[in-house]
C-alpha cells in the first residue's frame, strides 16, 4: 500500500552493495529520486520493499581531479554540476545538458547518477556526458570496476547493471588545448517534457583540421546513441561548410530515428538532428578555439 | 542503516518523529506538523507548489523522501516572516498583486527566496530561469517578476518594498479605481491562508471513488463485497444506496451520482462506488477489491459522428443536446452583394483548466445537516445538488466555500461533493474526498471541442455584407453547461463586427469524452479563433490592412450584434483597435504600413519575426432572458468595522477586493475598516453563480446598493436624532459628521441600535432584464471588448514559436481594482499562449491521453511574453460606477492574435489548436521548395 516499507541509509558505498544485496527485496537504490518518485507514485515501477539512499555516501558526493582525470560522484546533483568551474573547464557539453533540465528544485536533488542509471535514451545529462568518452566506475559486493559508459545501457530505460551494483561516479579525460564540446537539444511545447531530440560533440582541433569528433544523440535508438561514423568522417577533414554538410549526411545515414506518437515523427527529428549538428559543431569548434 | 526516528528542523523549530513507511517531506510537514502552507498541485514534481528549502536549496517536497530530511534544515512559507514582520518577498508580493488565487504562492515565493539567497541582484532572465517549472496558472508572472525585483531591490537597500507602477483608473474614485491590496493577501503569502485540503476533522474519514474506467459501456455487475470486508474501509456505497436523487447536473440533469447495474457508462470518468477508509491508502487500495463487470459499447468521439445516422444514442432524448441559431437578415442577399465570399473551417480542441489546487470536498455531519467545505464557485446549487442526492430538505446543508486555488469555470459542477456528503451521511462521520491531478483531468468538464465553419462575404472595400458559421461543440458525457457555453458561441460567432445577414447554426452534440461544461471565454474563446482567422484571411484577399478591415467594421455605438441587440453605449472597441495600433508602431518602432510584414532578425535570419492582430468582444452576465441576480449584505459592528457578504465565489480572480472597495467607496470608509465574506450559505446570501464575467457587474451592484442603502439608513436616523436636514451629514473618513458633531462608527452603531435599527441592509440585485435568443430585446446587459497585437518569433528551421510581446487593450467599463485588472490581463494573455502554442487535451477513442500534468503542458515563466496591458473605460451606465466584466475577455483575442503574427511571418496559415512545430516546421519547408 505504501511506496516503500524500509528506507536505509548507507554511508559507504559497500553498506550500499550490502544493503541492496541482502534487504528484503525487491530492494533499489534511491539518489535524487526525481524520476524514481514518480514511477513508484503513478504505477510506473513495481512496489518496493527496499530503498538504498545513495545520497548520503560522501564517495558518491565527490567532484574533483583524480589521477589526471575529472571525477564526478555519482550523487553529484545537477546544480553543483552546473555551477562547478572544474565541469565548466572540463566537461562543457555536461554543464550545459545538466542546466537544462528541469527548474531548480529538480536540480537540486537529481543527480548525474540516477539520470545515467535510468538509462533513457534522450536522458539530457547521459547524452552530454556520452560526448566526453566518460568511465563508470561501479560497486558491487565483489568489488570496483571501470566500465565504458555506454556499455551501462541495455535498452530504454534498463542498464546493464546488477541489482546489488550501483555507479560511484564517472571519470572524464580533462580538456586538453584545442578540445571543446557542447550540447543543444529542441522541446516540443506540447506534450511530454522530454526532449525531442538532443546532442552533443566533442572535437580536437589541430590549427583547421578535426583531429578528433565524438558525437551522441537521443533518442536515436533504444540506447543513448554514439554516432561513430560520423565521428570518424569528421575525423581529419578541415572545419568548413562542406565537412558540416557531409557530417549531416553521415549522422543521417548511421542514425535510427523513430517515430514517438504525440511528440515527434522520425522525418521530423532527422530535420532538426542537421540543425542541432551545425549548431553543436559550430559551439564546440569556438570552445576548441579558447585556451 | 535503518532509522526509527528521524530528527529535522523546521522554520528553527527540531522535530524528533518516528518514520513511516512511504512518506514524502510534503505528507510529513502537511498531515504530521500541519504545515499546510506548503500546497500540493500535481504530486508529480511537475508544478512546483510544494517547494521548501531544505538545507538552503529549494526542492520539490511531493518528490522528497521524509526520511531524506533527516539531520536537516527546513524552511517552508510559515518560517519567511520574522516576529510578525514580512519577508520582503512576501511585502511584494502583495503590494504587486503577484498573488491571486494564492495556492502557488507558497512555491513561488520559496522559489524565489532560494534565488535571492544566492543572488540578490537577479536579472530577469535569472528569475526567469529560476522560476522556470513553478507554475501559476493565475498566471501573473510578469507581475511576480516585478515583485521579486522590487523585493530584491529591498534587501540590498534596506528601504521599503516599492510600489508597482500600475495606473490608478482615470475615471477617478476615492478608493475604488485606485491601488489597493487583497483582503486576503497577506493570509496567501504567509501560509495561513486555508483551502479545503488544509483542514482536519477529528475521527475523519478519506474517500475514493471506483472510477468507470471506460468510456462507453453498460454496468453488468459489480462486487464490493471485498472492499467492504477490508480492514480500515468504513462504507462502499454504489448507486443503490444513494437515498435521493441519483443525478445531478447544473443546467440538465443528465449526471448520475453514481452508474448502477444495468445503466450506461459515459465516459470514462463515471463514478461506480465510493470508499470511505480511515486512511486514504486504505480507500485508494479498496477500490481495487471492487468488482464490475462491463458490457463495453461502440464510442463516440467526436461531435460530427455523434451526429451521423445508426450511431448509439447516449442519452434518452439522443446526442443532440441543443441545436443552437441565429437568424439575422438573409445571408444569400448578403453573399449576393459581396465581391469575395470566403469559407473556411477551423478545429479547437478541448483545454484543461489546470487550477493547481485539485478538487478536494470535506462533508461534516453535525446533528440533522451536513456540512460541505469546498472551494465551489456555485455554492448554493452545490447546496442544492447535495441536498437532493441525499433526499433532503436544501436547509439542511450548509456550503462552507473555502479560497479557491483557482476556478476558471472548472469548479461549477459537482466534483466530490455529493460523494463525500453520501459517505459522511452512512459513516456519520466527516469524510474527505480529494482529487489527484491524474482523477482531476480525468473527471472535471473542460473547454468544447469545436469545429467552426465560417462563410463571410463582403464588398471590395471591405465592408460586411454576411457571415454564416456552422458550429460543432462536444460537450461530451453530460451536458454541464454545454447549451449555455456553445449558445455563447454560436451568438458571438459572427465577431464584434456589424453584418447585416448572419445565420448560425450550432449542434451541441453528446460524445463519450469527459464533459465539457463552463472554461474562462466560454464558448467565446472557440469562435474568436475562427472568425479572427477568418477576418485575417479576408483581409488579405481583399488585398486591406487587417486592423482597417476591422476598424470598419467594428461594433460602435447605436450598432446593432448578429442577436438584433442595439448596442447604445460603452461600446469601446474601436478606442482599443487604435490604441493597439498605436502602441504597437511604438514599441516596435514600425510605420504602420511594416507591422504585418516579416522580419527575419539580423544576424540569425532563420528567426522571422511579425505582428498579428486580433479583437474580440464578450458579454457580461447570464443574459438570455435569465434572472441575474446577486444579494449581499452590509453590517456594521459594534466595534465600528463592517462587513460585506455574498456567497459569490472568490477563486483569485479579486472579487473581495471589488467588494471591499465598493462598501468603502460608499460609505467614505478606509477599505481596511471592510471585512468581506463569501461562500456560506448560512451566512451569505446568493450571490450566483461565479461565471460569465459577472460579479464586477452583480455583486458589485449588490454590495454598493447595499452600502447606499445602509448609509441611508444611518443619515436618516442621525437627521432624525440631531434634527438636521440629511443633505448636511457627510460621511467622511470613517466618520460621519452632523452639525459640527464628529461620530465614529461605533457612535454610529449606538444611534442605531437606540433608534431601534438594525445596522445591517440585505440588498437583493436584479440585473435588467434580458431577452433570449431568438426574441426581440437585449440579450445581454453588456458587452467587454478588447483587441490584442501578438509578436511572435519564429524558428524556420525547428518550427518552434516564441510570443515575444502582447499588447492587450480591454474595455473594462471602468477599472475598480486595477490590482487585480493587471493580474487578469496578464493571466488572461499567458493561458491565450497556452491554449495557441500548448494546450492539448488529447483523447483517444473515449480514453484520456493527456492523464498526469507532465503530458498536459501549460504555460509557465519562460513562455511568458512581455504584456503591455492598456486600459479602456467606456462605462455602462448599469454597471457598478460603469464597470463591466473582465475575466475573459482578456484571452479571448490572443489565440488568433498569434495564429495571424504567424501567418504574417512565415505564410503558414493554422486553423487547428494549437499550433503543432513540427507541422508548422513542413509547410515552411514546403514554401520553401
Amino acid at each position: 500500500m505504501t511506496l516503500w516499507k524500509e528506507y536505509l541509509h548507507p554511508q559507504s558505498v559497500q553498506q550500499a552493495v550490502e544493503a541492496l544485496a541482502f534487504s528484503p527485496a525487491p530492494a533499489i537504490p534511491i539518489a535524487g529520486g526525481t524520476d524514481l518518485m514518480l514511477d513508484l507514485q503513478q504505477g510506473h515501477h513495481p512496489p518496493v520493499h527496499t530503498l538504498v539512499d545513495l545520497t548520503g555516501i560522501p564517495e558518491l558526493q565527490a567532484l574533483e581531479i583524480r589521477n589526471e582525470r575529472l571525477f564526478i560522484g555519482a550523487g553529484v546533483p545537477h546544480h553543483r554540476i552546473v555551477e562547478s568551474s572544474l565541469v565548466r573547464q572540463h566537461a562543457a557539453s555536461l554543464v550545459e545538458s545538466c542546466g537544462l533540465i528541469g527548474g531548480p528544485q529538480v536540480r537540486n536533488a537529481a543527480t548525474l547518477g540516477g539520470n545515467v542509471a535510468h538509462a533513457l535514451p534522450a536522458a539530457d545529462g547521459t547524452i552530454g556526458l556520452l560526448a566526453l568518452n566518460a568511465e563508470a566506475e561501479i560497486a558491487s559486493l565483489a568489488g570496483r570496476r571501470l566500465l565504458p559508459l555506454h556499455e551501462l545501457f541495455a535498452g530504454p530505460g534498463k542498464s546493464t547493471l546488477a541489482h546489488d551494483e550501483i555507479i560511484v561516479g564517472f571519470y572524464i579525460p580533462l580538456r586538453k588545448p584545442g578540445q571543446g564540446s557542447a550540447f543543444c537539444r529542441v522541446m516540443r511545447a506540447q506534450g511530454i517534457a522530454l526532449p525531442i531530440l538532443n546532442l552533443a560533440v566533442w572535437l580536437e582541433r589541430q590549427d583547421e583540421i578535426i583531429r578528433a569528433a565524438r558525437i551522441a544523440v537521443g533518442p536515436a535508438g533504444p540506447t543513448p546513441f554514439r554516432a561513430l561514423q560520423t565521428s570518424a568522417y569528421l575525423t581529419g577533414k578541415p572545419f568548413c561548410e562542406e565537412t558540416i554538410l557531409g557530417a549531416q549526411q553521415a549522422l543521417l545515414a548511421e542514425a535510427q530515428f523513430r517515430t514517438s506518437p504525440a511528440r515527434a515523427t522520425a522525418e521530423y527529428r532527422r530535420k532538426l538532428v542537421v540543425v542541432l549538428l551545425k549548431t553543436a559543431l559550430l559551439s564546440a569548434w569556438h570552445r576548441a578555439s579558447e585556451q | 542503516m535503518k532509522k526509527t526516528h528521524l530528527t529535522l528542523t523546521v522554520n528553527g523549530q527540531t522535530y524528533t518523529l518516528p518514520t513511516l513507511p512511504g512518506e514524502t517531506l510534503a505528507d510529513l510537514l502537511r498531515k504530521r506538523l500541519r504545515l499546510t502552507g506548503t500546497k500540493i498541485g500535481c504530486n508529480e514534481a511537475e508544478c512546483g507548489a510544494c517547494t521548501v528549502i531544505m538545507e538552503g536549496e529549494p526542492v520539490l517536497s511531493c518528490s522528497t523522501p521524509a526520511e531524506r530530511a533527516d539531520g536537516k534544515t527546513i524552511v517552508t512559507i510559515e518560517g519567511l516572516a520574522q516576529q510578525g514582520a514580512l519577508h520582503p518577498l512576501q511585502e511584494a508580493f502583495v503590494k504587486h498583486g503577484a498573488v491571486q488565487c494564492g495556492f502557488c504562492i507558497p512555491g513561488q515565493i520559496m522559489t524565489a527566496y532560494g534565488l535571492l539567497s544566492r543572488n540578490l541582484n537577479p536579472t530577469s532572465a535569472e528569475i526567469r530561469h529560476a522560476l522556470k517549472d513553478t507554475i501559476c496558472r493565475c498566471a501573473g508572472y510578469p507581475t511576480i517578476e516585478q515583485a521579486i525585483l522590487a523585493a530584491a531591490k529591498a534587501i540590498r537597500t534596506g528601504q521599503p518594498v516599492e510600489e508597482p507602477e500600475i495606473p490608478a483608473s482615470v475615471r477617478g474614485g476615492r478608493f475604488i479605481g485606485q491601488i489597493h491590496v487583497r483582503p486576503d493577501g497577506i493570509e496567501k503569502v504567509t501560509g495561513k491562508a486555508i483551502y479545503t485540503d488544509d483542514l482536519y476533522f477529528e475521527n475523519m474519514l478519506y474517500a475514493a471513488v471506483k472510477r468507470a474506467g471506460v468510456p462507453h459501456a453498460f454496468v453488468r455487475h459489480i462486487d464490493v463485497s471485498k472492499a467492504r470486508q477490508m480492514p480500515g474501509v468504513a462504507a462502499v456505497l454504489t448507486a443503490a444506496e444513494v437515498p435521493g436523487q441519483n443525478i445531478h447536473g447544473l443546467v440538465t440533469l443528465d449526471w448520475p451520482v453514481m452508474v448502477g447495474v444495468g445503466e450506461r457508462v459515459r465516459y470514462v470518468g463515471d463514478a461506480i462506488a465510493i470508499v470511505a477508509a480511515e486512511t486514504q491508502e486504505i480507500a485508494k487500495a479498496a477500490l481495487d477489491l471492487i468488482e464490475v463487470e462491463f458490457d463495453p459499447q461502440p464510442v463516440i468521439c467526436t461531435a460530427i459522428q455523434a451526429r451521423q445516422e445508426g450511431v448509439p444514442q447516449l442519452h434518452p432524448k439522443g446526442n443532440l443536446l441543443k441545436h443552437i441559431k441565429v437568424r439575422k437578415g438573409d445571408p444569400q442577399i448578403g453573399f449576393g452583394e459581396a465581391d469575395v465570399v470566403l469559407e473556411h473551417t477551423f478545429h479547437t480542441p478541448p483545454h484543461d483548466h489546470l487550477f493547481i489546487e485539485p478538487e478536494c470536498s470535506i462533508a461534516v455531519p453535525e446533528g440533522e445537516r451536513m456540512l460541505i467545505y469546498v472551494g465551489s464557485q456555485i455554492p448554493y446549487q452545490d447546496r442544492s445538488q447535495v441536498a437532493r442526492a441525499l433526499g433532503w430538505e436544501e436547509s439542511r446543508v450548509r456550503v462552507i466555500g473555502q479560497l479557491m486555488g483557482g476556478g476558471f469555470g472548472g469548479k461549477e459542477d459537482i466534483a466530490g461533493q455529493i460523494h463525500a456528503a453520501l459517505l459522511a451521511n452512512a459513516t456519520g462521520r466527516p469524510v474527505k474526498l480529494l482529487f489527484d491531478r491524474h482523477e482531476s483531468l480525468l473527471v472535471h468538464p473542460k473547454r468544447h471541442a469545436t469545429q467552426i465553419t465560417v462563410k463571410i462575404g463582403a464588398k471590395q472595400d471591405g465592408t460586411l455584407t454576411a457571415i454564416q458559421t456552422e458550429l460543432y461543440g462536444d460537450t461530451g458525457a453530460y451536458a454541464s453547461l454545454g447549451e449555455k457555453v456553445l449558445t455563447r458561441a454560436t451568438t458571438h460567432s459572427a465577431g464584434p463586427y456589424l453584418v447585416p445577414h448572419v445565420h448560425a447554426d450550432c449542434y451541441a452534440m453528446y460524445t463519450n469524452n469527459p464533459p465539457a461544461g463552463a472554461f474562462r471565454g466560454f464558448g467565446v474563446l472557440q469562435s474568436a479563433f475562427a472568425i479572427e482567422s477568418a477576418m485575417d484571411m479576408l483581409a488579405e484577399r481583399l488585398g486591406l490592412d487587417p486592423i482597417e478591415l476591422r476598424r470598419k467594421n467594428a461594433l460602435r455605438p447605436n450598432t446593432e450584434t448578429s442577436t438584433g441587440q442595439v448596442l447604445r453605449e460603452s461600446v469601446g472597441l474601436v478606442e482599443c483597435i487604435d490604441r493597439v495600433t498605436e502602441a504597437m508602431c511604438q514599441v516596435s518602432r514600425l510605420p504602420r504600413q511594416a507591422l504585418f510584414q516579416a522580419r527575419p532578425v539580423a544576424g540569425a535570419e532563420h528567426l522571422v519575426r511579425a505582428w498579428g492582430f486580433a479583437v474580440g468582444f464578450k458579454n457580461t452576465g447570464l443574459g438570455g432572458g435569465a434572472d441575474d441576480c446577486a444579494g449581499a449584505e452590509v453590517e456594521l459592528y459594534e466595534n465600528g468595522s463592517f462587513e460585506v457578504r455574498s456567497s459569490s465565489a472568490e477563486l483569485g480572480q479579486g472579487l473581495v477586493t471589488v467588494m471591499r472597495l465598493v462598501v468603502a467607496e460608499e460609505l467614505c470608509l478606509p477599505p481596511e475598516q471592510v471585512k468581506v465574506l463569501v461562500m456560506d450559505t448560512d451566512l451569505t446570501p446568493n450571490g450566483g453563480p461565479t461565471t460569465a464575467s459577472r460579479q464586477t457587474y452583480v455583486t458589485g451592484n449588490a454590495s454598493r446598493l447595499a452600502a447606499r442603502t445602509l448609509r441611508e439608513a444611518i443619515i436618516a436616523t442621525l437627521a432624525e436624532r440631531y434634527d438636521q436636514a440629511p443633505e448636511t451629514i457627510r460621511f467622511e473618513n470613517g466618520q460621519v459628521h452632523v452639525n459640527g458633531h464628529v461620530l465614529t462608527m461605533q457612535q454610529v452603531y449606538q444611534e442605531m441600535k437606540a433608534a431601534g435599527k438594525e445596522p445591517r441592509v440585505l440588498y437583493d440585485y436584479h440585473a435588467p432584464a434580458t431577452a433570449p435568443l431568438g426574441m426581440p430585446g437585449d440579450m445581454h446587459v453588456a458587452f467587454s471588448f478588447a483587441a490584442q497585437a501578438a509578436e511572435v518569433e519564429v524558428n524556420t528551421l525547428t518550427g518552434e514559436v516564441r510570443v515575444l510581446r502582447v499588447i492587450a487593450a480591454n474595455d473594462v467599463g471602468h477599472a475598480i481594482n486595477p490590482l487585480g485588472l493587471r493580474g487578469q490581463i496578464e493571466g488572461g494573455v499567458v493561458m491565450g499562449v497556452g491554449h495557441a502554442l500548448l494546450e492539448n487535451f488529447i483523447t483517444e477513442n473515449g480514453y484520456v491521453v493527456t492523464d498526469r500534468m507532465a503530458r498536459y503542458r501549460v504555460p509557465s515563466i519562460v513562455h511568458t511574453p512581455e504584456i503591455i496591458p492598456i486600459v479602456v473605460e467606456d462605462p455602462v451606465s448599469t454597471g457598478p460606477y460603469g464597470a463591466k466584466g473582465v475575466g475573459e475577455i482578456v484571452l479571448i483575442p490572443t489565440p488568433p492574435a498569434i495564429t495571424n503574427a504567424i501567418y504574417h511571418a512565415v505564410g503558414v496559415r493554422f486553423d487547428r489548436l494549437p499550433v503543432d512545430q513540427e507541422q508548422l516546421l513542413w509547410e515552411i519547408t514546403k514554401r520553401q521548395a
